[in-house]
């Protein structure tokens, strides 16, 4: 009855092809803003910022970068974590070795970096593809570990080879307190994720999708498969490159390469195949369900089988929360093998009839 | 049905999410000490032990005591698996809590992520024996102390000791000597001070790093094998430590020439490896066992009524003793804070950091804690967030840890310029300067 387009006439083929057609989105999407940009910052808490939103925002952002890669052009990469290194590293070179950089030209410097690394880690998926493609961008992985463990210059000589950051600021504002990186963040995802809409919807995107469907009948009608797979690693790995900056600036401030270690690439990958592969949605859906969930358990299971009695040690709150979380992925793909955004649009769907349905 | 569904859904979620926002409410007089743990992961055959040891000390000086004048203690664990992302996660959560005193992150990684992060906070934090080296320089580092010893003095008193078997240390001309380390922050930061030695006193040293976490080291003793060095460091940590002993075994390398960390000199790196490890030399910071003080009344206390936090056999172990010693300093300096700040009142993180920058526990007061024979005297100053520098080494006879050494110090000549500049270097990469004498006061 609410959801509906009925009556929602369109004139021109402009206001047919906007990103969201139907009005009751458009207040929708708005009013989600308002509250991620007005209300959450007004509520949460600070260790709710420092600890859940802002990892949510930037593993958000990351999914969404290899949600474009995987999900919309059919790549499959382990090589998400290299790419998010590479994006921390060469941020991190850029702001140190040229003095007074600003943040953002930096964020998108790093970025470029993890697009040459992406594009040059793409090379293969010219001639390999599905899982030996994986396997082929596990090269990535294992070479960004090594150059950043090994190559002191790209570390600045630092001994330990940990490095750090601080005094970040844009445009004079100080990115110190929680509420502060938490709007750079979400700035940042907010512009990227509608260029990523954008993009999808628009001709490359298309070519992109049609080289995920079949990529021999993409030939066939003119579609370039080295300038679409190698664009779909340029633009997947940017995004990724500018969340790995992220991560590392704004949210752990001090890293080592252990912080970008395979386990990241599997955690990437595993966002959007839950989140639904092939959606822009879906890198939301997904870095909240293994962002945010784990944490959610750690801190619910004490308190859950506190109301029965039992006391549970932190050792076996962590194995329980590794074993429902790992039984939850299970459950959502035999449940919904096309993940959340799946979900979330048929709900939409249903809502169209609601309350009255046939 | 899907009503009921829908209601015991929304239920879980308002639960969740009143889980996290409900901090626990202040309650007066209670020290809170935040206890980041891993008892899970590759790590935690070594975090086990040290982690039982800190909540141990805790529930002993409640029971004993009844807190420290008065002020009761609480802790809450939270589980880090040694990731740096979750120990950032797990600092957040519990920082904001009512009475916090100071943090132990039990991880290189995570004391490097904190370090940036503290001095916001107002939080102390310490890191007994590891962490970062040039931390010591209090001046430069308000809020960092690595107690009793950095990476670079275990390195330098391992040097010293070598050459002291050999007879001095001009004997370690021509020498050489492979440094097997945990190819992280943790494994790396030796490196600067072995390299200066080795340019002192002309010995060669082969730098062989070995991937975190450790399990496949294959081809590290392969090239151990192959260059035969004289003597063998062993930088390692958690599932690394017993590995590098078995392959050392297979490959033959001679265990009493291998040297490791305090990290690397407790029992469960070289249990399973048992007979294999007979002759392995570690240093040491502490006594293990259970006749000291101490130990003696955590188990009358904690496990003589059931509290114990893990198996009573395992108390007094190199790692647990450590721990226990940790969160002794901690505890010693929440009561120096009261002596200056009022007895009997909950110190704040900025009191309990005075505490720990005016620690003098002598012989007497180790005595009288219980610590006699367990540790070395102790005192910190605004210069020096270290105490002690002071080591010695212990072999493992196949059954238990004896020690083999006197107690060395780490040669200030070498160490002091070191850190002074890595300090410096430090304060200018992130443009900050320099403590005032005025600041020392405060």
């Amino acid at each position: 009855m609410l959801y509906r387009e009925n009556g929602q006439f369109k004139t021109s083929y402009r206001a047919d092809q906007q990103i969201f057609p139907i009005a009751q989105d458009r207040i929708a999407i708005a009013l989600l803003l308002a509250v991620a940009f007005v209300a959450v910052p007004m509520l949460a808490s600070d260790y709710i910022f420092r600890a859940i939103l802002i990892p949510f925002v930037i593993m958000a952002l990351a999914a969404l970068g290899v949600n474009i890669l995987v999900g919309y052009c059919g790549q499959i990469s382990l090589g998400s974590g290299a790419f998010m290194a590479v994006g921390a590293y060469g941020a991190y070179n850029f702001f140190v070795r040229i003095p007074g950089l600003p943040l953002i030209p930096a964020l998108i410097l790093g970025g470029l970096c993890a697009t040459l690394f992406g594009i040059l880690f793409g090379l293969p998926s010219l001639r390999v593809k599905g899982l030996y493609l994986a396997v082929a961008t596990l090269a990535a992985q294992f070479f960004s570990d090594w150059m950043f463990l090994r190559i002191k210059w790209l570390t600045n000589d630092s001994p330990s080879g940990s490095i750090s950051v601080n005094n970040l600021q844009v445009f004079g504002l100080p990115i110190e307190s929680a509420t502060s990186k938490y709007w750079f963040c979400l700035g940042i995802l907010v512009v990227v994720a509608l260029l990523a809409k954008n993009l999808v919807r628009g001709a490359i995107g298309r070519e992109w999708m049609a080289i995920r469907d079949m990529d021999v009948a993409a030939a066939v009608i003119g579609i370039r498969p080295m300038y679409a797979k190698l664009s779909a690693f340029a633009v997947s790995s940017f995004i990724v490159g500018m969340a790995g900056a992220l991560w590392a600036f704004v949210y752990l401030g001090a890293w080592e390469p252990a912080a970008f270690s395979v386990d990241l690439s599997f955690k990437l990958l595993f966002m959007v195949i839950i989140g639904g592969l092939g959606s822009i949605m879906g890198g939301f859906f997904g870095a909240a369900f293994i962002v945010v969930l784990p944490i959610v358990l750690n801190q619910f299971l004490p308190l859950l089988v506190g109301l029965f009695g039992v006391e549970i040690s932190t050792a076996g709150v962590s194995h329980a929360e590794l074993m429902i979380f790992g039984a939850l992925i299970v459950w959502f793909l035999i449940v919904e093998p096309h993940g959340l955004a799946k979900l979330w649009s048929t709900a939409k769907q249903k809502l169209r009839l609601w309350p009255f349905p046939h | 049905m899907k009503l009921s569904k829908l209601v015991i859904a929304a239920a879980v979620v308002a639960a969740g999410v009143s889980s996290l926002t409900t901090s626990a409410f202040a309650q007066a007089k209670e020290q809170f000490f935040p206890l980041l743990s891993y008892r899970t992961g590759p790590y935690a055959p070594n975090g086990v032990p040290w982690a039982n040891g800190k909540q141990d000390y805790i529930k002993m000086i409640n029971a004993r005591d009844g807190g420290i004048n008065g002020v009761k203690l609480t802790f809450e664990e939270c589980e880090t698996g040694y990731a740096t992302d979750r120990g950032v996660e797990c600092y957040e959560r519990l920082k904001s809590k009512p009475g916090v005193a100071l943090f132990d992150p039990q991880a290189t990684g995570i004391t490097f992520a904190l370090t940036e992060k503290v001095p916001n906070d107002k939080i102390p934090l310490i890191t007994l024996g590891y962490g970062l080296s040039v931390a010591q320089d209090g001046m430069a580092f308000k809020w960092n102390f690595p107690f009793m010893g950095s990476y670079w003095t275990g390195a330098d008193i391992l040097v010293q000791h070598i050459a002291k078997g050999l007879g001095g240390l001009d004997k370690l001309k021509g020498k050489k000597i492979a440094l097997v380390y945990h190819d992280s922050p943790f494994g790396k930061e030796p490196i600067p001070l072995l390299q200066e030695r080795a340019r002192m006193h002309g010995f060669e040293l082969q730098m062989l790093p070995v991937t975190a976490p450790g399990v496949e080291q294959k081809a590290t003793w392969l090239q151990v094998r192959q260059s035969k060095p004289d003597f063998v460091m062993l930088w390692g940590w958690g599932v690394m430590n017993s590995t590098a002993l078995k392959e050392a075994q297979a490959t033959g390398y001679p265990r009493d020439k291998m040297y490791g960390v305090w990290w690397a000199g407790a029992e469960p790196d070289v249990k399973d490896v048992g007979e294999g490890a007979k002759g392995y030399h570690a240093l040491a910071l502490n006594t293990s066992g259970q006749q000291p003080k101490v130990i003696q009344d955590i188990l009358k206390h904690v496990h003589g009524k059931g509290q114990g936090t893990g198996p009573k056999d395992e108390v007094g172990q190199v790692l647990y003793t450590r721990g226990v010693i940790i969160q002794m300093l901690g505890v010693e300096a929440v009561r120096r804070a009261q002596e200056r700040f009022g007895k009997g009142k909950v110190m704040t993180g900025e009191q309990v950091r005075w505490g720990l920058e005016n620690l003098a526990l002598d012989q007497k007061k180790l005595d009288a804690l219980g610590f006699g024979g367990v540790m070395r005297p102790l005192s910190t100053s605004c210069s020096d967030h270290m105490g002690s520098t002071w080591a010695r080494v212990h072999s493992w006879d196949g059954s238990k840890w004896n020690f083999s050494s006197d107690w060395y110090q780490a040669d200030e000549q070498i160490l002091k310029p070191m850190i002074k500049a890595g300090a410096d270097k430090y304060l200018a990469d992130k443009k900050m300067t320099r403590r005032t004498a005025a600041d020392c006061q405060s």
